[in-house]
């Protein structure tokens, strides 16, 4: 189900933990699943907690507890804009109003060519980068004025064009 | 681009571009914990300096780490862990991804210290799902340590043993709290588990365990290094150390600032280029968001330490010192902080369940026109409800920021009730929080 790449990348992260404790890895093996599948099905997890040799319940609640797994599908770029008090107070919602008008979606939708996600997000520990912006949960982008913000996604748009071609 | 603006030990000469061994190794780094390893200390000598020092935990409680340290069963045989909580998520704080970033170097070398003084082999860093970045530098560093003999076996041909992993978090703030850190590296929910049994007795694995903070393990080779007693002295006493401050919101330089304890706020505050746009100081929230809120003239008199911003009715916490100026609504300010607690309780207790629920949707009504006079008696007796009854301190840091804001703003509480709306006109609030970025 998922490719030998992907799979060697899970068993680095086993060979972290003490021998017998092969459930430690079940957040980084998601994440890698996440990162090839771009959102995690049940065959997807069933897959993850028989490499794992766990109860595949055990591994949905590990999934569904931590905000960062995606259970349903997003568009090829989710973009989670932190709006804590300290982004708050330094343009956060100025950012994530800005996506919205230009991307035409409110927070939890995704654009109609199924190119962007809006989600709001709660502290990235970065907050005097304020406004903070993640890509698909592993780039983060800071300071994201206006100009930047329209850039990021003419960037994020011809990247995907140049993709598919 | 850096949100380091003035570093003076852990973040002293470092940067995007210095954060290699070798740079570490040009600033001195690991020849303590070369010292340590030649001369043969003693476990209890290490300590003994770490508890001279002062220094007490940067990750939000204080507590002394000599202390912690102690607690370690150190002389049974056996597994025993050590683990670095940079599960930095706690609103206002962004050191940790500083030190992380621009000096990994210092962590691991305080991890590998911490290993010997508590007689442990293994160790692990939980770093915050959102900088992902970040763990892959970390990564990096630790690759590096490993090629040139700083960890694994027989480090430095001292025979000890020393091995230590990355885990990345992927979204949850409630992993920070240290006994879910360590559900979460056991490949659970990250729930609190109850305590005691402490971790010192029954931690990752059930193996005896110690947690500390990034920044107190990073702070471990410079205090060693300069002796515990030339630490002590660069803070104040009981207050040992430097330490860094993350200033955020409304000020001209928001950034990470390494400064001696005991230096005044209106200091940090003048070096974070003063309220932004020459505004009035309102309020400040000096110890991350769990920390109850002091009103502006109050904190301009504090010194930042833990005795000084207790004295003043708060908390030092992480050090994450949060600015609001006179165009903050101090009602929506504290919907949006309690809307946060309530999103993240991890629901295992009713009263953190339902009384963050309460919390946000009471202080939500009262921000949206819909309040009632007896909403902040409901307030009060909801947070009495959740304070010292829950398993993990989350309920209380909900609470706290409930009953300052209350104590400190009442009249604007009262004002939304009556008026319906907020005394700052809603387009001067919108504008004071522009989007603001230095040149
Ligand atoms: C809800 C909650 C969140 C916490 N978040 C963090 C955190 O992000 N980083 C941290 O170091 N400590 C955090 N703590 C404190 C830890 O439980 C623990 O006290 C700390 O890591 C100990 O390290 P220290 O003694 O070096 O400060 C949190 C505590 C609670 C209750
Ligand atoms: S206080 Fe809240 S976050 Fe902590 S264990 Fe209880 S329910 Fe979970
Ligand atoms: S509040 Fe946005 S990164 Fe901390």
């Amino acid at each position: 189900m998922l490719s030998p790449e992907a799979l060697a990348r899970i068993d680095r992260e086993i060979a972290k933990y003490p021998a017998g404790q092969k459930q430690s890895a079940v957040m980084a093996a998601l994440r890698i699943a996440q990162e090839e599948k771009g959102w995690l099905s049940e065959e997807t997890i069933a897959f993850v907690a028989d490499y794992l040799e766990m109860p595949p319940v055990a591994v949905y609640e590990v999934a569904t507890f931590y905000n960062m797994y995606d259970l349903a599908p997003v568009g090829k770029y989710k973009l989670t804009v932190c709006t804590n008090l300290p982004c708050a107070l330094s343009g956060g919602y100025h950012a994530a109003e800005h996506l919205k008008e230009r991307l035409g979606i409110d927070f939890n939708e995704t654009t109609p060519d199924g190119l962007f996600t809006l989600k709001e997000g709660e502290c990235m520990g970065a907050c005097g980068d304020a406004p903070v912006l993640l890509v698909n949960n592993h780039r983060m982008c800071c300071r994201m004025t206006r100009e930047r913000l329209d850039a990021l996604l003419e960037t994020l748009k011809r990247q995907a064009t140049e993709n598919t071609q | 681009m850096s949100t380091l603006k003035l570093g003076q030990m852990i973040l002293k000469d470092c940067d995007e571009s210095r954060w290699r061994l070798a740079d570490y190794e040009a600033r001195g780094g690991y020849q303590v914990l070369r010292r340590i390893l030649t001369e043969n200390w003693s476990q209890e000598r290490v300590i003994e300096e770490v508890k001279t020092s002062a220094l007490r935990g940067r990750g939000g409680a204080g507590f002394p780490t000599g202390l912690k340290w102690s607690f370690m069963p150190r002389q049974f045989p056996g597994e025993k862990y050590v683990v670095c909580n940079s599960d930095e998520g706690e609103p206002g704080t962004f050191k940790d991804r500083d030190i992380l970033r621009y000096n990994p170097h210092s962590v691991i070398e305080g991890m590998i210290i911490a290993g010997y003084a508590m007689g442990a082999s293994c160790g692990y860093n939980y770093i915050h799902g959102e900088i992902f970045e970040v763990y892959e530098r970390f990564e990096e560093a630790l690759e590096e340590a490993r090629r040139a003999g700083y960890l694994g076996e027989n480090i430095l041909g001292s025979g000890f043993h020393f091995e230590l992993y990355a885990h990345h978090g992927y979204g949850a703030y409630i992993c920070g709290e240290e006994t879910a850190l360590l559900e979460s590296i056991e490949g659970k929910k990250g729930q609190p588990r109850f305590k005691p049994p402490f971790p010192a007795s029954y931690g990752l694995y059930g193996k005896p365990t110690t947690i500390n903070n990034t920044e107190t393990f990073a702070s471990v080779p410079f205090l060693l290094a300069m002796g515990g007693e030339q630490f002590l002295h660069l803070g104040k006493p009981n207050n040992g150390g430097m330490k860094i401050f993350s200033v955020s919101g409304h000020v001209n330089r928001p950034g990470n600032y390494e400064i001696p304890m005991g230096t005044p706020f209106s200091e940090l505050l003048e070096l974070a280029g003063g309220v932004r746009g020459g505004r009035k100081l309102k309020a400040v929230i000096p110890g991350g968001s769990s920390a109850p809120v002091v009103p502006g003239d109050v904190m301009m008199e504090c010194t930042m330490d833990y005795d000084s911003i207790a004295q003043a009715g708060s908390m030092l916490g992480s050090g994450a010192v949060i600015v609001m100026d006179e165009t903050t609504c101090m009602v929506k300010a504290l919907e949006r902080l309690s809307y946060f607690y309530y999103e993240e309780s991890c629901g295992q207790c009713t009263p953190c369940r339902e009384g963050t629920g309460w919390l946000y949707r009471i202080v939500h009504r009262i921000e949206h026109g819909q309040g009632r006079v007896e909403d902040l008696e409901l307030l009060e007796s909801a947070t009495s409800n959740i304070m010292g009854r829950t398993i993990c301190a989350l309920g209380d840091a909900a609470s706290m920021p409930v009953q300052s804001f209350i104590k400190h703003f009442r009249d604007e509480f009262l004002y939304h009730i009556e008026h319906k709306r907020c005394l700052v006109p809603p387009e001067v609030q919108w504008a004071g929080s522009d989007i603001y970025v230095e040149a």
